[in-house]
C-alpha cells in the first residue's frame, strides 16, 4: 500500500502568534515551529497502517525552508521518504492554492491513501483536505477516529457532534483524523538517526509544474485588511466578602448580562 | 540564551526533549528522596536512547560518543537526573572492548532491546576509594567458577539492574609485581546469584546508591570478562568516556540552572526594577554563562577526540572538571538569584543544586582530575 502523509510546520502551540506589519500574513520567524500536533496523529496511523499492511510512506510538505525540521520528525517516527515544496513564491498561500500545490504533487504519483490531520493549529480551517480530495477526484473521508482498510476499501468512524458515523470509500480516498485516533509515538533514537539518511525530494514551484498566478498572497481569495493586537489582560474585580459577597458576585454577573 | 549550535545535533536534542516533557518537575520531585524513576527509565529505554552506545550489530544505536552525551545532556538540560540510567549507556563498554564474542552475543543484544540492565558497577570499597588498587573483594578460582567474597559501596542502581561489572582480586595487592596487577572483571548476573547483600544507602540526592555484600557468591566461568590479572586496565578504559559523559550531564544541569535563573531574573522585581537590572545578581549569571560554554567546548573537543580514537585523557579530565565546576557555579548563582525561592522545593533549585554537587566529588573526585593533569599534562611529579 502506498501512503502519502501531508504535514505542516506550525508555529509552537504554547507560543503567541503574531501577524507581520508588512503584508499581514502570519510571523513564522517569531516562534518556534513545530509539527502541526494532528498532523502527528497522521503519521502515526499511516505507520500502524504500513505494520499492517506492508506499503510506504511518503510525507509531504508545502512551506520555508526551516519546515524541513517537519520533515525530518516525521522520517524518524518511521515514514519512508519525503517531498518538500519551498518557493519564495508560495508565500501567504491561502488553503485553495494550498490544495491546489498539493494534489499537483500528490497526482501522478499512485497513492492508495493520503492522510491529513483534520485542522492546522495556525489557520484551523480544516478545509484542505476537502479541497485536496476534490482536487483529485477521489473519495474524502473526513474527522476520521479509526480507519481500517480492507482489500481496495476504507472504512473510518467520522466523528459528529452526536456521535460518529461510519463511512466507506474506495481506495484512493483522502483521509484526515482527529486526535482521538491514536497516540502518536516519539521518534527512536535509530529513528532519529535513520531519518538522516531518507531520500527527501526538495521541489520548486518550477519543478512541481506549478502556475505561479494560483500562487501566494496575490493569489488569495481572501485579504487581511487590517488586524490589531490581543489587548492587554484588564484587571480583574476583587469581590471582598464581608458578609454579603453572594450579593456582590451576582451584581457583578448581572451588570456583566451573565444572568 | 545560545548553547551547542551544531545543527547536527537538533533533532537528536528535539527527540530527547519530547520524552522528557512527559517527566516535568513534578514527576521527579514526587520521587524524592529515594523512589527511582522507573517510568521515565522505562521510556528512554523504549526509545532505543540508553542503548545508543552499542553498535548496530547487536541492535544497539551505534552512536558516537559525542551523539551519546547529547542525549543525557538534554536529559539534565530538561530537568531530569540521567544518573539514574546513564550507566546502562556505558557499562556495557567494557563487555564491548574486552568481553569475549559468547558474552557479546549474549548479553549485549539483550541490553540493546532494553530487557536486560547492565548499570552497576562495582569498583569502589569502603577500605579504597579513588585508591582502586587497594580493593580487598576476592574472586577464588573454584572448580568451574570463581567464589567471590568482600563488599562494594556507592554501587549505583544495584537493585534496579540485572547485572553487574565487577572489579576483584584474583591475586593478592602483596603477591603482585606492581599494585595495578591481579585485578580482574566480572559480569555477575545478579538475578541468580545466592550470597549478595544489596542494602540501600540514604543520601542528600536520589540515586539509588548502595552497598553491596559478596558472601560465598560463586558465578560460572563464563562470567571473566577478558584475561585474569588484566582488569585494572579495563576499567581504566571506559573512565574517558564516562567522564565526557559526566560532563555533558554537568553543561546540561548548568542549562537547566541557569535558564531558569535568568527567566526569574527577568521577571522577579524588587525596588520597583526587575533583579537582574543589578549587577550583584547578573554578573554571577553572566559568568556561570561563560564557564559552561567554555566547558562545554572542551567537553566536544574531548568527545571529538575519543570518537576519532585519538587518545584523550587530559581532555575527557578537563572537560569533566570544567562541566562540574561550571555548573556549580551555576547553581549557586541560581540560588542567589532566587532568594528564598530557591529552597522552595517546587522550583526545583534546590533539587538540581544538589544533584549537580554530585560531580565535584563523583565518578573522580576534582582534586584527582588536577593531580592527573599535574602529573600527565604538565610533566609534574606525581603528587598523590
Amino acid at each position: 500500500m502506498k501512503i502519502a502523509v501531508c504535514v505542516k510546520q506550525v508555529p509552537d502551540t504554547w507560543a503567541e502568534k503574531k501577524l507581520r506589519s508588512d503584508d499581514s500574513t502570519l510571523d513564522r520567524e517569531a516562534a518556534d515551529g513545530v509539527m502541526n500536533e494532528l498532523d502527528e496523529y497522521a503519521v502515526e496511523e499511516a505507520l500502524k497502517l504500513q505494520e499492517a499492511h506492508g506499503g510506504e510512506i511518503t510525507i509531504i510538505t508545502m512551506g520555508p525552508e526551516r519546515a524541513g525540521e517537519t520533515v525530518r520528525k516525521a522520517l524518524s517516527m518511521g515514514a519512508d521518504a519525503a517531498v518538500h515544496l519551498v518557493d519564495d513564491s508560495l508565500h501567504g498561500s491561502d488553503a485553495l492554492a494550498t490544495s491546489y500545490a498539493l494534489a499537483t504533487i500528490l497526482t501522478g504519483r499512485d497513492f492508495d491513501l493520503v492522510f491529513f490531520g483534520s485542522e492546522s493549529t495556525d489557520a484551523r480551517m480544516s478545509v484542505v483536505p476537502a479541497m485536496v480530495a476534490e482536487r483529485l477526484g477521489v473519495a474524502q473521508l473526513t474527522f476520521a477516529q479509526k480507519v481500517d482498510v480492507d482489500g481496495t476499501s476504507v472504512t473510518i468512524q467520522r466523528v459528529t457532534d452526536y456521535g460518529f458515523e461510519t463511512v466507506v470509500a474506495n481506495m484512493p480516498a483522502v483521509v484526515s483524523v482527529v486526535e482521538k485516533i491514536n497516540e502518536p509515538r516519539y521518534p527512536s533514537f535509530k529513528g532519529i538517526m535513520a531519518a538522516k539518511k531518507k531520500p527527501v525530494e526538495t521541489l520548486s514551484t518550477v519543478d512541481a509544474g506549478l502556475e505561479g498566478s494560483q500562487l501566494g498572497l496575490a493569489a488569495a481569495w481572501t485579504v487581511v485588511e487590517d488586524f490589531a493586537a490581543r489587548p492587554p489582560k484588564a484587571a480583574g474585580t476583587i469581590v471582598t466578602d464581608e458578609g454579603d459577597g453572594g450579593v456582590k458576585l451576582a451584581e457583578f454577573l448581572a451588570t456583566q448580562k451573565f444572568i | 540564551m545560545k548553547w551547542d549550535e551544531d545543527p547536527q545535533h537538533d533533532d537528536l536534542r528535539s527527540g530527547v526533549r519530547q520524552i522528557c516533557a512527559g517527566f516535568p518537575g513534578s514527576y521527579w520531585r514526587g520521587l524524592e528522596p529515594d523512589t527511582y524513576p522507573a517510568q521515565f527509565v522505562d521510556a528512554i529505554t523504549q526509545a532505543g536512547f540508553l542503548s545508543a552506545l552499542i553498535p548496530e550489530v547487536y541492535g544497539g544505536g551505534g552512536a558516537t560518543l559525542t551523539e551519546a552525551s547529547v542525549i543525557l545532556e538534554e536529559i539534565s538540560a530538561s530537568g531530569g537526573n540521567p544518573g539514574a540510567c546513564h550507566a546502562q549507556m556505558y557499562v556495557m563498554g567494557t563487555v564491548l572492548r574486552h568481553g569475549s564474542v559468547e558474552q557479546k552475543l549474549q548479553y549485549l543484544p539483550e541490553i540493546a532491546a532494553g530487557r536486560l540492565r547492565l548499570q552497576a558497577f562495582g569498583v569502589t570499597e569502603p577500605g579504597a576509594g579513588s585508591e582502586t588498587t587497594r580493593i580487598s573483594t576476592r574472586a577464588e578460582k573454584v572448580a568451574g567458577g570463581w567464589r567471590i567474597n568482600g563488599q562494594k559501596i556507592w554501587t549505583s542502581r544495584a537493585r534496579y539492574s540485572d547485572l553487574m561489572l565487577l572489579l576483584a582480586r584474583t591475586t593478592p595487592y602483596e603477591e603482585c609485581a606492581k599494585p595495578t596487577e591481579g585485578l580482574s572483571t566480572f559480569l555477575v548476573d545478579m538475578r541468580n546469584a545466592e550470597g549478595i547483600t544489596i542494602n540501600p544507602i540514604k543520601t542528600m540526592i536520589n540515586h539509588s546508591t548502595t552497598e553491596v555484600f559478596f558472601d560465598n557468591v560463586v558465578i560460572p566461568d563464563a562470567a571473566l570478562v577478558g584475561e585474569v590479572g588484566k582488569g585494572f586496565r579495563y576499567i581504566l578504559d571506559g573512565m574517558n568516556a564516562e567522564r565526557i559523559l559526566i560532563a555533558a550531564e554537568c553543561i546540561g544541569d548548568g542549562r537547566y540552572l541557569l535558564e531558569k535563573a535568568v527567566d526569574y531574573a527577568n521577571q522577579r522585581i524588587v525596588f520597583d526594577r526587575q533583579i537582574g537590572s543589578n549587577q550583584g545578581v547578573q554578573f554571577p549569571l553572566a559568568k556561570a554563562y561563560a564557564q559552561l560554554r567554555a566547558a562545554d567546548l572542551v567537553r566536544f573537543d574531548a568527545a571529538a577526540k575519543y570518537d576519532a580514537g585519538s587518545p584523550c585523557a587530559s581532555e575527557a579530565n578537563m572537560a569533566k572538571l570544567l562541566a562540574s565546576d561550571a555548573s556549580w557555579a551555576a547553581a549557586n548563582a541560581a540560588m542567589d538569584t532566587h532568594g528564598g525561592f530557591g529552597f522552595a522545593v517546587e522550583y526545583d533549585i534546590e533539587r538540581k543544586f544538589r544533584e549537580t554537587r554530585l560531580y565535584q566529588v563523583a565518578p573522580i573526585n576534582n582534586n584527582l582530575v588536577l593531580a592527573y593533569l599535574g602529573q600527565h599534562a604538565l610533566g609534574l611529579p606525581k603528587s598523590y
